[in-house]
């Protein structure tokens, strides 16, 4: 039923619509450039969320443990009649729905983490994603996200200004909520109001709304950054266009001398209760996507590629059985990726739990043996230059026992 | 003091004033509002030209069929060949399908909307249609997730939700969770329980997504202390719970059934509670439990007014709605009443800003407008609040946090522009605001729709300006 839900989604082919369609969100926080101070570096670092709870077991499917096949019965890719996959070691491979991630894998620039989940374990949603955003060890224990925490705390370098959010979407999302101020763009569709209706709104909201004027020239100026607000791009339909487009205009955005250097992504549509189609189908088709978003990403940020890592991140994972109807449930432990330039990547890091009863979570799920906030750690402390203590004092609070992992960054 | 309310009478409880509303408002406020909650059936939407689920659901399926077929056929990617499929088949150029004189999905929507916009033009107030939208939204389906949804969202609202936004939340519940847009939204439609006959033929089993959400998000809430076998076991008694679709027999297609078949027998024990009714009694019971739950009362009164006061409503309001909900079992007429009772429902200041919804329904009637179904499509979209549509099955949220966005405001004002363009019908923009805004009208507003450089623009300010962004 719940088979094709994109394009079923696409009433109204507008470029806006469509990306809400298809929960293609972008969102970031601008630094100063040169924020390493005489080091020459000017790291970008991006996030990107997929929103549903994608299923680790049929993206990295684990074809070398024995339990693996029964528990999926027609899910089961990589294994005998079913769906191929793309080899990874002698224990994991690839849905081969994502041929260049594998690509970006094979170069060293890419690294997958199995296992590993948030701190959430109660299997709602909007609570995982709350978890994942706010950075905390609960739901509803902060009102700001992790990544404007780190925005906050992000070195400096030779710029004064403050450090800026930057939102390629409608909303803000949580993971960029918080002190340190949060920009959004979308593509453009409409012809944009008249320049002089503007400043009038701002000159209004100046004396009676400096809230709505200070949101609102920040919308002004997003559009102008992106730099094609007077030539809106040519419609373009379908999952994989949107994901794509997102990840192109984010990329044109992270490379300008005063643009953001911290991002988030976000996509939704990963919630497969039912007819899950890791092979061919609904999932299959959204990794298609995801790995044209990658690469636009990659291509984008070519001249600075090797100052960049992106990681992709999931609230949870899903049921290690397939459910009744050929889908699966919400569950806990999954992958988290890793890519880009300045990854030590062709790996895949896991502490596998393995997949008999007794070795499941709950007797259901994927057993979390890699906390999620362990990757971050490492990644930010490596690639952005924040202590370890700023980290566990502001950024991922609660985590003192989360050691970050060493060796992720070149 | 009475000038205030009756703006607050269409601006926070209605769907904003037209131009003659607030001046021509006789009695109080709040006697208005009452007047109009009190109309026979005023919540119902009963256009000849819409069309039931069941008829809706038979299209679709006629439609899903016929084309199935054309797909099948080897001429079917030549569209020049599609005469030969059949006598009424038709494939356009862009390889999309239909069947002349069956209205498939998204004309079914369209006729939908456009019964909504008519009724948003018309209604007086529109204190009933703000709270349709509410309880629409608070049982959200997901257009997205499938045709038959696509299809059905419009009827689940007029045959689950409307007949009972004043009457009992239970009644609400168990028409919202049996609808067949609902059983499709959240899967439980193909949820089969594993010990069932069903699910002992064909290996076939339990899909949890419709039971989490009814506890979460329907009923006691994320916080009510339930735990994943908790799930689970109503996932199991929801098992059967499900519509007429291929089998026999044709008169049940589109209708809610309880397929025996489907059900997991036996007891189950969710929140502590054994449940050993035999077959549909047992979800009942479930239900019945969880409206009754003290959780329930809190979640729905805190939501009610956080929607329509403000983004922290005053405790002492929620603390009244929830006492009236557990009170009246669950009437929601009574709490309807109990939030205009209320002081604080009137004393709040009025910065909630306006959901895109709720800002285009509020312009469409200031305006005056003849938008077109297409256009009011296009721009919630566009907004980011489309109509039965919500990226999640929580449905859209109704704080600044989410809609206060530079992105969001952005399209706003070139929302505003359009629709201001648009806008042949609408008199002198000075005088508008000052019947639209009434005493919310500030003096810096008033000089910078007077000092405007053309109609069109004075009229995209208006929209714009921050007492009709907030109410």
């Amino acid at each position: 039923m719940t088979r094709s839900p994109i394009r079923d989604a696409l009433l109204c082919p507008s470029r806006r619509v469509f990306l809400a369609g298809s929960g293609a969100f972008v969102a970031w926080a601008a630094m100063p450039k040169h924020s390493f101070a005489g080091q020459g570096r000017d790291p970008r670092f991006l996030t990107i969320i997929l929103r549903g709870a994608m299923d680790g077991l049929a993206v990295v499917p684990p074809v070398g443990d024995p339990d693996y096949p029964a528990l999926r019965g027609d899910l089961a890719i990589g294994t005998g009649g079913y769906g191929k996959t793309l080899p990874l070691n002698s224990f994991f491979g690839l849905n081969e729905a994502m041929p260049r991630f594998h690509n970006l894998y094979q170069k060293g620039e890419a690294l997958i983490v199995h296992a590993a989940a948030t701190p959430y374990r109660d299997r709602s949603h909007f609570d995982g994603q709350d978890v994942l955003e706010t950075g905390m060890t609960g739901p509803k224990a902060s009102q700001t996200g992790w990544m404007n925490r780190l925005a906050a705390v992000m070195p400096k370098g030779d710029g004064v200004r403050p450090v800026t959010g930057l939102a390629a979407t409608a909303t803000v999302p949580l993971i960029l909520r918080g002190d340190a101020p949060t920009l959004t763009w979308t593509p453009p569709d409409f012809r944009p109001a008249g320049a002089d209706t503007v400043q009038r709104l701002l000159d209004l909201y100046a004396q009676q709304d400096p809230e709505l004027g200070k949101i609102l020239a920040a919308g002004i100026a997003t559009d102008k950054l992106a730099g094609d607000g007077s030539n809106p791009v040519k419609r373009d339909n379908g999952v994989a266009a949107s994901f794509r487009q997102v990840a192109a205009g984010s990329a044109k955005l992270l490379l300008q001398d005063e643009g953001p250097r911290i991002a988030v992504l976000s996509y939704d549509g990963w919630d497969t209760h039912a007819n899950e189609g890791a092979e061919t189908g609904r999932l299959s088709g959204l990794l298609a996507a995801l790995d044209g978003a990658m690469t636009a990403l990659a291509d984008g940020l070519q001249p600075v590629w090797k100052d960049t890592v992106i990681t992709v991140l999931t609230e949870f994972g899903r049921t290690a059985a397939i459910n009744g109807n050929e889908g699966t449930d919400h569950g806990t432990a999954t992958t988290a990726f890793l890519f880009g330039g300045a990854v030590r990547g062709g790996r895949v890091l896991a502490d596998w739990p393995g997949l008999k009863p007794n070795q499941l979570y709950q007797n259901r799920d994927l057993a979390p043996t890699t906390d999620v906030r362990a990757i971050l750690k490492g990644v930010i402390r490596d690639h952005l230059g924040v202590s370890d203590r700023t980290l566990t004092a502001q950024v991922f609070p609660d985590s003192i026992g989360v050691k970050p992992i060493d060796g992720l960054i070149t | 003091m009475a000038v205030e309310d009756a703006y607050l009478a269409y601006s926070r409880f209605g769907l904003g004033p037209r131009p003659d509303d607030i001046a021509g408002l006789r009695g109080s406020a709040k006697a208005a509002l009452i007047a109009e909650i009190s109309a026979p059936d005023a919540a119902l939407l009963n256009d000849p030209g819409l069309t039931d689920s069941v008829t809706a659901y038979a299209q679709i399926r006629e439609i899903q069929k016929a084309r199935k077929l054309a797909r099948q056929a080897p001429a079917a990617s030549d569209p020049s060949m599609a005469a030969t499929l059949g006598p009424t088949a038709n494939i356009d150029r862009n390889g999309k399908f239909s069947l002349p004189g069956v209205a498939g999905a998204q004309q079914l929507m369209q006729a939908e909307i456009a019964a909504r916009l008519e009724r948003i033009r018309t209604v007086p107030i529109g204190f009933v249609e703000r709270l349709v939208g509410f309880w629409a939204n608070h049982f959200a389906v997901q257009a997205a997730s499938s045709e038959v949804v696509r299809g059905l969202a419009g009827a689940f609202e007029r045959e689950a939700i409307r007949p009972h936004v004043l009457g009992r939340f239970s009644d609400m519940v168990l028409a919202a969770t049996k609808h067949p847009a609902m059983l499709v939204s959240l899967n439980n439609a193909t949820s089969i329980g594993p010990d069932s006959p069903q699910g002992q033929r064909n290996g076939k089993g339990l899909n949890e997504n419709h039971a989490r959400e009814l506890m979460e998000l329907h009923t006691i809430g994320v916080d009510a202390g339930y735990t994943q076998a908790d799930v689970t076991a109503f996932a199991k008694i929801l098992t059967g719970w499900s519509f007429g679709q291929n089998q026999k027999p044709p008169a049940d297609h589109g209708r809610f059934t309880f397929h025996k078949q489907a059900h997991e027998p036996g007891p189950q024990t969710v929140m502590g509670k054994l449940y050993s009714q035999p077959g549909i009694g047992q979800g009942e019971a479930v239900i019945a439990d969880l409206v009754a739950n003290p959780a329930t009362a809190r979640h729905v009164a805190d939501k009610l007014a956080r929607y329509f006061v403000a983004d922290l409503p005053d405790p002492a309001l929620v603390d009244t709605l929830a006492h009236t909900f557990t009170r009246s079992k669950g009437d929601l007429r009574a709490v309807t009443l109990a939030l205009l009772d209320h002081p604080a429902s009137w004393a709040a200041p009025a910065k909630k800003l306006k959901t895109p919804q709720e800002f285009l329904w509020s312009a469409v009637r200031a305006l005056e407008l003849e938008a077109k179904p297409n256009f009011i499509v296009r721009t919630l979209a566009d907004l980011g609040q489309p109509l039965w549509n919500p990226p999640s099955p929580q449905g859209f949220k109704d704080d600044a946090a989410t809609w206060l966005a530079p992105d969001a405001m952005a399209i706003r004002v070139d929302t505003a522009e359009l629709m201001a363009g648009q806008a042949k019908g609408a008199g002198d923009p000075r005088q508008l605001a000052s019947d639209v805004l009434g005493p919310a009208l500030s003096p810096e507003t008033k000089t910078a729709i007077d000092r405007a450089e053309s109609r069109g623009q004075a009229l995209a300010l208006l929209l714009m300006s921050p007492e009709f962004q907030r109410r």
